[in-house]
């Protein structure tokens, strides 16, 4: 392949071909839903979406709107960057918070990491597909995060109470996808499905695509919990009586909840050193992840309720 | 996990928009329930060191709880992934795992062995490169061994790995050994040509896995990984032409417009000559636009947006190719059709079918035969059910392009989508379009339909009556068409019991004929609204996608159903033929109502109520109706 006006060197065949798949998972989703909308996490999978779908749909902007969820509890340094971006790219952004949840005060220290997961993500998720109509939304999963994961299909049907029927997937064959459904009814798509945690910090370095600071190495504010670094990003955060927070070295592999969301130590300052970070790593990503480990299908549990 | 590293760049083979570059291989693990699928790929894991520890650690957990290894962990765990899963100790869907080693990428689709998750095990292959084909060392080869392998071999996949697994439990026989591979060298030469490797394995103790066995020293071949990035990648060369199938038109603005879509064969340039094989257009190709410049051209697996030179008509689901051998057009193919619907096909219904961007109705014309895995023997079949795989003919309301399955997966292979539930319930396979459709054209004549309604002096319109046997159908349709008379209108009826006298007296009351029973009558009825005639059919019609397809022959707004809602007990009660007695002694099958199911409408144009109102009535009724929209005018 022959490219004239770049700049960059060519991505390697491996992505060159993710990318490819991803692109056109965008298209076609484009041409046969009625409302699609794009789930924006503000990590750095969601960036990668960003950043396909942009290329998916130039020189036009994007055909459908982003949607986060906002529980209120993540990091100051996503919000800023979400904003920045959306400003940066004139992005349409619609924002929704559990307005009942965020009344009722469900936090993450109070009501458990499950508990308040299903109110302020589930549900909230659920409220703003309802109330918007949307008919599809892409997500920025992957299958090599997590076992149920490496279940799902690309296009991954939801019931009209969305629904995942783990049990009674349909058929995909090829690269045919099937983009029937009734009223009601809505498809989650997953165009990074099969790229790998290293496949995206790989894209995001030849890419050069923006990520939140967070993701790089640097003293923060720590305690240490359950095993985790949890970073105290505002003064919310409860603090147990012994608990004093000290300045230590780390940064994140995945973004979330900040308490709820573990640091990993490391010494990672450029996309260069992720990669080769990523390249050694032991634990897999969503070892920081605290809601994961209620129980071991917890993930599968969540995703038939709706949480993506 | 310490075995990944950056995969080695190589050059992109054009097989394919998403097909392998040279650096990755596309894997699925298949054959029967319990021949250790999960376990060989879980232990393939371990003993490579590509495992998180925190998932090792996970997986000692799951093994004490879920385990079916007395004392040990359970490499299984590592890939069934649902609850119900890991409870049953089966697989139920498809798994992909992602991994490399310094030699090359895999993605492995570990598919179900059960026979009722054949599906899922169609949708794993369906982009698969090479297939792991396991077979228990006690058991030998199942009937699902067989049909997997057949499957394989159908969707176009040639390497097979014949892994024999549980060693173990045959005492490491090299006999055993061989009796196994020679009876799958047996099955497999009635495949098209392809390369079998037979490997002796014990998934759950890593035999000829990852390391060489010690137990086996009379195997002389390389272990399972050492083969799996080793082996020649089928890269078959792709002498194809360009296919670039247009997904999405691009217009931001008035003076952009753009066909954007993956490359799936061969070559374009700035420049390149092109062809829309739906309407023969030809035109050039005058930018490659992406979000990181122009391109001078683009190949395989490209995903672009092309300008062309003259503003032609093109649209989703065109085919922009070269000029030199472009796509086929047909409208009837035969095709090779895996059934993955617990409700049977019906020859004659009507489904979506969806090839690429294109998306059509279709019809079964002819069910050829269906496939006896075991013997290749081709069977006469009326219906085709779940995981039946079968020969058959499929007719297209209109043309579209493609390629035969053969020369293209992606140009090549169809779903068929059931129009009411939307599953997916067919894998299509196009071997040739049908000549003999492809030789006939509609003729036009000068004098249209409308001519000859405005002749008529009448809107013609066709009144679909449906409902139970004995609700008041006919008697209702009797009473329309007397008062239309009277009106001066020009009227036919067509009812089921008279239609079954003649046209339709070949057919019996299976599904299948009664899908066929009223393909005729819709197709006869559209006849006669093309006549000018306000149309009259009174037939129980029990399915809503026969009905549909009834609507889609006519044009919009001439197809009122008129759903006849009288309750089955009352039906029974008035038996006006003695029909229901009969169907009660047994002396009548499949009967409406009692042992065959009648799909009442969702959304019909009227619903009357027999049982409140006399015919003459409900024919008022609907006069008024027709009035109201238009239609007596």
């Amino acid at each position: 392949m022959t490219k004239s006006a770049l700049t960059r060197p060519p991505l390697p065949a491996d992505l060159h071909r993710l990318e490819a798949e991803a692109i056109y998972i965008f298209r076609e989703v484009a041409a046969e839903f009625h409302k699609p909308v794009l789930l924006y996490s503000i990590g750095k999978d969601s960036s990668v979406l960003l950043h396909l779908a942009r290329k998916a749909f130039f020189p036009s902007p994007l055909p459908f709107p982003l949607l986060h969820i906002d529980t209120t509890w993540k990091f100051r340094e996503m919000i800023a960057f979400r904003d920045a971006t959306a400003k940066q790219l004139g992005l349409d952004l619609i924002v929704h918070t559990n307005r009942e949840g965020l009344a009722q005060g469900i936090n993450p220290f109070t009501h458990g990491s499950s508990f308040y997961t299903h109110v302020m993500k589930t549900e909230a998720l659920k409220q703003a597909l309802t109330e918007h109509g949307f008919d599809a939304a892409f997500g920025g999963a992957r299958r090599d995060e997590e076992k149920s994961r490496a279940k799902e299909r690309v296009f991954s049907f939801r019931s009209a109470n969305h629904v995942w029927d783990p049990k009674n997937q349909r058929p995909e064959l090829w690269h045919i996808y099937n983009c029937r459904i009734a009223k009601g009814e809505s498809i989650r798509v997953f165009p990074l499905s099969n790229w790998t945690e290293l496949d995206v910090w790989r894209y995001i370095e030849h890419e050069d695509i923006p990520v939140v600071p967070l993701y790089f190495a640097a003293p923060r504010p720590v305690v240490s919990r359950g095993g985790g670094l949890i970073v105290v990003d505002d003064d919310r955060m409860r603090l147990e009586p012994d608990e004093r927070p000290t300045a230590r070295k780390v940064r994140f592999r995945t973004l979330g909840c900040y308490p709820l969301t573990a640091a990993v130590e490391s010494d990672a300052m450029t996309l260069a050193d992720i990669v080769a970070e990523m390249q050694a790593a032991q634990t897999s990503e969503r070892a920081g992840r605290l809601i994961d480990h209620d129980q071991s299908d917890s993930m599968e549990k969540k995703k038939r309720e709706g949480y993506f | 996990m310490k075995a990944i590293s950056e995969p080695a760049i190589a050059a992109a083979a054009a097989v394919g928009p998403f097909a392998a570059s040279r650096d990755q291989l596309c894997v699925l693990t298949c054959g029967s329930v319990d021949d250790g699928k999960s376990t060989l790929i879980g232990r393939l894991l371990l003993d490579a060191s590509l495992v998180f520890d925190d998932h090792v650690a996970a997986l000692s957990r799951d093994s004490k709880t879920h385990g079916t290894v007395a004392g040990d962990v359970d490499p299984a765990l590592l890939v069934d992934g649902l609850e119900a899963e890991r409870e049953q100790g089966i697989t139920i869907d498809v798994a992909y795992r992602y991994f490399g080693t310094p030699r090359r990428r895999f993605i492995v689709a570990d598919t179900p062995g059960h026979k009722d998750y054949t599906r899922n095990m169609v949708t794993g292959a369906s982009t698969s490169d090479l297939a792991i084909l396991l077979v228990d060392a006690e058991k030998g080869l199942l009937e699902q061994t067989r049909r997997h392998a057949f499957i394989c071999s159908l969707l176009g996949i040639r390497q097979f790995v014949l892994a024999v697994n549980k060693m173990d439990l045959v005492g490491f026989d090299e006999r055993r050994f061989a009796e196994i591979a020679e009876s799958f060298a047996q099955f497999a030469s009635r495949f098209p040509a392809c390369d079998v490797a037979a490997i002796p394995v014990s998934a759950l103790h890593g035999d000829n896995v990852v390391r060489a066995s010690a137990r086996m020293p009379w195997y002389q071949g390389l272990p399972l990984l050492h083969y799996l990035e080793t082996v020649a990648i089928d890269t078959r060369p792709n002498a194809m032409s360009l296919r670039l199938p247009v997904q999405y038109v691009n217009r931001p603005d008035a003076t952009f417009r753009g066909y954007a879509g993956t490359v799936v064969s061969g070559v374009l340039h700035k420049g390149t000559e092109i062809v829309i094989p739906r309407t023969g257009v030809r035109t050039k190709i005058t930018r490659i636009a992406t979000m990181d410049g122009e391109l001078e051209s683009a190949s395989a697996a490209d995903a672009v947006t092309v300008v062309l030179a003259d503003a032609v008509d093109v649209s989703r689901g065109d085919i922009i190719s070269s000029t030199d051998k472009p796509p086929q057009r047909a409208d009837a193919f035969a095709t090779h059709l895996v059934w993955m619907s617990e409700s049977p096909l019906l020859p004659g219904r009507n489904y979506l079918l969806k090839a690429g961007a294109q998306t059509v109705s279709a019809m079964v014309t002819e069910l050829k035969y269906r496939v006896d895995i075991e013997t290749f023997d081709h069977l006469a079949a009326k219906e085709l059910q779940l995981n039946e795989i079968a020969f058959v003919n499929i007719a297209t309301a209109e043309p579209i392009s493609f390629d035969p399955y053969d020369e293209s997966r992606e140009t090549g292979g169809f779903i068929l989508i059931d129009r009411h539930s939307n599953a997916t319930v067919a894998a299509g396979l196009i071997r040739f379009g049908l000549r003999r459709a492809a030789n006939t054209y509609f003729q036009s004549f000068e004098v249209t339909k409308e001519a000859r309604a405005r002749l008529n002096a009448q809107k013609p319109a066709l009144l679909w009556f449906t409902g139970l046997s004995g609700a008041g159908k006919s008697t209702i349709a009797d009473n329309l068409e007397r008062k239309l008379h009277a009106l001066g209108k020009h009227t036919f009826v067509l009812d089921g019991d008279n239609v079954r006298h003649g046209l339709n007296r070949d057919l019996g009351f299976t599904e299948g004929d009664r899908v066929e029973n009223i393909r005729r009558v819709a197709e006869v009825a559209k006849l006669f609204v093309d006549a000018g005639l306000i149309t009259l059919v009174a037939f129980i019609s029990p399915f809503r996608a026969e009905r549909e397809m009834a609507r889609d022959l006519v044009a919009p707004g001439e197809f009122i159903e008129v759903f006849v809602d009288t309750p089955l007990a009352a039906c029974e009660q008035r038996d006006p033929k003695g029909l229901y007695k009969k169907a009660r002694r047994g002396e009548l099958r499949n009967f409406t109502g009692l042992d065959s199911p009648y799909e009442p409408p969702l959304n019909p144009e009227l619903t009357l109520d027999a049982l409140k109102e006399s015919p003459g009535d409900l024919a008022d009724r609907i006069i008024d109706f027709m009035q109201k929209r238009g239609m007596l005018s």
